[in-house]
């Protein structure tokens, strides 16, 4: 079966050019150069229809512009992403305009993404008029009906975004996303701003949501407890580049790669009481300048020789498991984290 | 029992609105111990970081300390002229916000910030200010102090700033520390560093620390103590341990219990209806009381006290979820 979204070695940089001054500098022998950030470094992998896939990290690992580049937002600056099997950038307008609405974005601060000059029932229905989903005078009715599906209520829908309350505004973005009849929600950070429990109604409606209309998820979000809660498969990224893909429980129960392995111990637990808090040392080193072989070397505790020049593989370690480190070609020294022989297979 | 550093009692603090005052924190009563971590958890609105600007004299007009007392080592600070407060801040009693860039200067290097701080309130020279700062700043765990002292704060980063903060709080030893969401806005595993970081000053110093935040995952693994609020009242403190395995009140149940971690994957996560009330329009009753499963008739009409359980628990609830029998004497 094709997957529903595939990135294939998928790269996005964000280049600086030199200013005026900094052109001048170079005449005179400067030797300065374009800073580059390798936002996303040849990343693949595949969305299944109706699977939610989780993407976690911490800030500037990439998570977000990944999201993006699948969502259309933004274009890769190399490598090939592909909807129902056709390439993205091989598409004529027309089709990719139909791609582009088929997957949609939720963003996290929903004040800054809902236009604070228009009514509710022009935010959830200008789209779907503008696409010719349903004619003008059917919009009142079917922006009743999306608010419906999310829990608002549809006399509220002369109304502006800040009569309603976060909770609420979080409803609103995912009604205008889900006006346009996506397949796929690429959901950034949607509950980081909210309260615990208005953050348990909206992870509930994602899920309705999901049964419902039978929608994919990829599902980007710093908080392993949420993603732990939503997803099918998690992507742990570091530094643009994906460390471990796995099922959600064998991934929770047992990280294979070092850095999941430090994310999942530092996430306080509820059942964890006064404990001793033992910290990964250091910080995520800057996307500018990042260190060479594999990102996570200088944090890692078992990090050797080969970890600093070569950069590991995403490989097979285990039925749909697969983990950037060198670690699973060596005789493992992490206690316990053994891989089963046979199964490294190349990726 | 030793007497609380810190003991608040019945503290009320209220806004003037067009529509009349507001009271944003209602009868809040609290005790801290020496080196004792308290959690104060609620969601947003629900008065707790308020309690902790009222307990440094930080609230401003239209804002009001209305009632109540708050006892620093016996010394009441409630009524204090602004000049003995200044005296107090930043040497007994010092803060820690959630965003650093808005606590440090960004005009100024980083040294001449610490050097003032020790300076406000002890009379050394600027080299002896400097040579505490620079150990305030080994303790927090930050490499190269000497360089980091000359830079400036855009050019560290989110959580390097924060332990700057944190380092410069705990200049002169406080007694009390007030933490309103630092490490909020930090990636795990440097919120994390920063914890292990204030548990091992806090145990070193003896400072007891007002915990506010959101998040009562963090709580279970920081705090002795936790008081969860909820429109302007502590609704419920005890142990972290006891209130986290057996709430009494039902709000504190239902926070616990959309927590994801604790559900069970896939299944829909347990959730409080409704959202919390706004200040000026609280229900008649029990705040609380058209969120609740357990609500009847009483609670839309009377306001529950504050009653004991067990050993040193106490709950605002006329529909419990522990039995009679736990009522303290």
């Amino acid at each position: 079966m094709t997957p529903l979204i595939s990135l294939t070695d998928v790269s996005r940089r964000f280049t600086k050019p030199l200013d005026a001054a900094e052109k001048v500098a170079n005449l005179f022998g400067a030797g300065l150069k374009e800073q580059v950030v390798r936002a996303i470094d040849a990343v693949s992998f595949d969305v299944a229809e109706g699977e939610v896939v989780g993407l976690v990290g911490e800030s500037g690992c990439g998570k977000s512009t990944l999201g993006r580049v699948v969502a259309g937002i933004l274009d890769p600056s190399a490598g090939q992403v592909t909807f129902q099997g056709r390439d993205v950038a091989g598409l004529n307008a027309r089709e990719r305009r139909a791609a582009d609405l088929a997957i949609q974005m939720v963003f996290q601060d929903h004040m800054a993404a809902l236009n604070p000059r228009k009514r509710v029932v022009e935010i959830i229905g200008e789209a779907p008029v503008v696409h010719g989903l349903v004619p003008a005078s059917g919009m009142e009715a079917y922006v009743a009906e999306v608010m419906r599906t999310v829990g608002l209520d549809p006399a509220t829908r002369q109304r502006y975004p800040h009569q309603f309350s976060g909770g609420q505004r979080a409803r609103i973005g995912i009604a205008r996303a889900l006006a346009v009849k996506p397949k796929v929600l690429v959901c950034d950070e949607s509950t980081a701003a909210l309260d615990v429990s208005i953050q348990a109604q909206v992870l509930n409606l994602f899920m309705d949501l999901r049964r419902e209309l039978g929608l994919t998820y990829i599902f980007v979000s710093h908080d392993l407890g949420v993603v732990e809660h939503i997803s099918d498969r998690v992507a742990v990224m570091y530094l643009g580049r994906i460390v471990e893909l796995s099922p959600t429980e064998a991934l929770f129960e047992a990280p294979n790669h070092p850095y999941t392995q430090a994310l999942l111990d530092e996430v306080p637990k509820l059942d964890a009481r006064k404990r001793k808090f033992s910290a990964l040392k250091g910080e995520i080193p800057s996307p500018l300048n990042p260190p060479s072989g594999c990102h996570f070397h200088p944090r890692c505790p078992h990090a050797f020789d080969r970890c600093k020049v070569d950069r590991p593989a995403l490989k097979a370690i285990g039925p749909g498991r697969f983990s950037a480190c060198h670690l699973n070609d060596e005789d493992d020294p992490r206690p316990g984290k053994a891989v089963s022989d046979g199964a490294v297979l190349a990726a | 029992m030793t007497a609380a550093i810190l003991s608040v009692r019945d503290l009320t603090v209220t806004f003037g609105t067009r529509e009349g005052p507001l009271t944003a924190v209602d009868g809040v009563s609290f005790n801290v111990h020496r080196g004792e971590v308290l959690g104060l958890v609620g969601e947003s609105g629900s008065g707790k970081s308020v309690t902790g600007l009222a307990i440094l004299g930080l609230i401003d007009a239209p804002g009001q300390i209305a009632g109540g007392s708050i006892r620093l080592e016996g010394e009441e600070l409630v009524g204090k002229p602004e000049g003995e407060l200044r005296r107090l801040r930043g040497k007994r009693l010092a803060m820690i916000f959630q965003d650093p860039m808005t606590t440090l200067n960004p005009v100024l290097r980083i040294d001449t910030q610490m050097i003032e701080a020790v300076r406000a309130h002890d009379k050394v020279s600027e080299k002896a200010a400097r040579a505490r700062a620079r150990q305030a700043l080994v303790q927090v765990g930050i490499p190269s102090p000497d360089e980091r002292l000359t830079a400036y704060p855009h050019q560290f980063s989110g959580g390097m700033r924060q332990r700057v903060a944190i380092a410069t709080a705990l200049l002169h030893r406080p007694a009390v520390l007030i933490a309103d969401e630092p490490t909020t806005a930090l990636d795990v595993t440097i919120q994390a560093q920063i914890l292990a970081e204030v548990q091992n000053l806090c145990t070193e110093t003896g400072t007891a620390m007002v915990w506010v935040t959101h998040d009562l995952s963090v709580i279970a693994g920081l705090a002795d103590r936790i008081a969860v609020m909820y429109a302007g009242r502590v609704v419920e403190t005890g142990t972290v341990a006891d209130t986290l395995e057996r709430p009494i009140h039902p709000y504190t149940a239902g926070l616990i219990a959309s927590v994801p971690s604790r559900n069970k994957r896939g299944v829909p996560l347990a959730q409080i209806p409704g959202m919390t009330p706004s200040l000026g329009r609280l229900p008649p009753g029990c705040p609380f009381h058209p969120r609740c499963p357990r609500a009847t008739a009483v609670c839309k009409s009377v306001i529950p006290a504050a009653t004991p359980y067990e050993a040193s628990r106490s709950a605002r609830c006329h529909h419990p979820l522990l039995g009679p029998e736990t009522v303290a004497a």
